[in-house]
């Protein structure tokens, strides 16, 4: 096995990033590939409760890069899908407590026993991203249809290209139809337009995903909602496979009336 | 709230996240303020000037972007020959 190590970022904080993460994995850990999550938010954790191993924990990131455990003995196992793992981050530690070297050596050492790392960055641009981006083949850039979160997405894609990573694929979380359609939301397209990076996936909001991270079960996992086939897609694409996007129109009884007169 | 004939004609919110974006973008990206941008403006200004007449209030710097890519674009219209007077 060669693992393809995935890391997700965004620069601002709230964008879904580990929504993101979770969903992926389980997505891809669901067609029986095996997948390692690695929450790199050292001191802030988060990815255990979203997928709901908060209570599993025993030894954390920080204590496999400073050997006090063996990487192995560091991965939680998944409840519900067995090629799933948890690598969580320690919660009273700092960024500080792990280097880029440090996150390269585990993930050369993983790459040789599974099928994806997905590391979930930390929000900032500060150690805990470099951390993240350091061992990466690929980078997601998780972002809204919103000013702030544009803004600090193109830093993110400027400190990429700074560090001569591959280009980053772009994955705009809580898209609203119908504020797009009132002109009061950036649209898809303006997205894009800003940031001319190429786009992996466009989430829908949904309630869903509060609803999910309350119950620790990642919304891919039952496949409801909107948001979560979109996940589902997006794993897809990381696959390799041509997914057309959704379509995320809102629509209306007309237009389904229309469309069922004009196929007839 | 905008008014209802802001909401009819005026801009939309999204228009205007857009337009500001790509001003701050562009600001981000190169580090140059519209401050600086000035400055260059004149510094370009007084050497082409030296050599040949042109009007400042016809000189225009601006940037401008393909894809991820920043350009600065200097128009400077030369000032017709006719025209033309030593040292300014």
């Amino acid at each position: 096995m060669t693992a393809q190590v995935i890391t997700v970022t965004s620069g601002k904080g709230g964008v879904g990033k580990t929504t993101a993460v979770a969903n992926i994995a389980v997505a891809l850990a669901s067609t029986g590939q095996k997948v390692v999550c690695i929450d790199g938010d050292i001191g802030l954790r988060n990815l255990d409760v979203v997928m709901g191993l908060e209570n599993r924990i025993v030894y954390d990131l920080v204590d496999v890069v400073e050997g006090r455990c063996r990487t192995r003995q560091a991965m939680i196992r998944d409840k519900r899908l067995p090629e799933l793992f948890l690598i969580p981050a320690a919660q009273t530690r700092d960024k500080s407590a792990v280097s880029p070297s440090d996150m390269i050596r585990l993930c050369t050492e993983l790459r040789e026993e599974v099928d994806w790392v997905l590391i979930d960055s930390p929000a900032g641009i500060e150690r805990g991203f470099r951390n993240a981006i350091a061992p990466a083949d690929r980078v997601l850039v998780v972002t809204n249809p919103e000013m702030s979160a544009v803004r600090d997405a193109d830093r993110v894609v400027g400190l990429l290209e700074a560090e001569e990573k591959p280009a980053p694929l772009l994955i705009i979380n809580r898209v609203n139809m119908n504020m797009i359609k009132r002109g009061d939301m950036l649209s898809v397209e303006d997205v894009y337009d800003l940031l001319r990076i190429n786009i992996l996936g466009i989430v829908p909001e949904d309630e869903n995903v509060i609803v999910a991270s309350n119950r620790g079960a990642p919304l891919t996992l039952d496949g409801k909602g909107k948001a979560g086939l979109a996940f589902q897609h997006i794993a897809r694409r990381l696959n390799g496979e041509q997914v057309p996007f959704l379509d995320l129109e809102n629509r209306g009884l007309w237009d389904r009336l229309r469309d069922l007169t004009g196929r007839k | 709230m905008p008014s209802m004939l802001e909401r009819i004609f005026g801009k939309k919110s999204a228009a205007s996240a857009k337009e500001r974006l790509q001003l701050v973008l562009i600001n981000d990206r190169t580090d140059i303020s519209p401050a600086m941008l000035e400055a260059l403006k004149d510094e370009i200004i007084a050497v082409i000037s030296r050599h040949v007449d042109v009007d400042p209030s016809t000189v225009h710097i601006s940037m401008e972007h393909e894809g991820r890519e920043q350009r600065l674009v200097a128009d400077i219209p030369l000032r017709a020959a006719k025209n033309r007077r030593r040292g300014n």
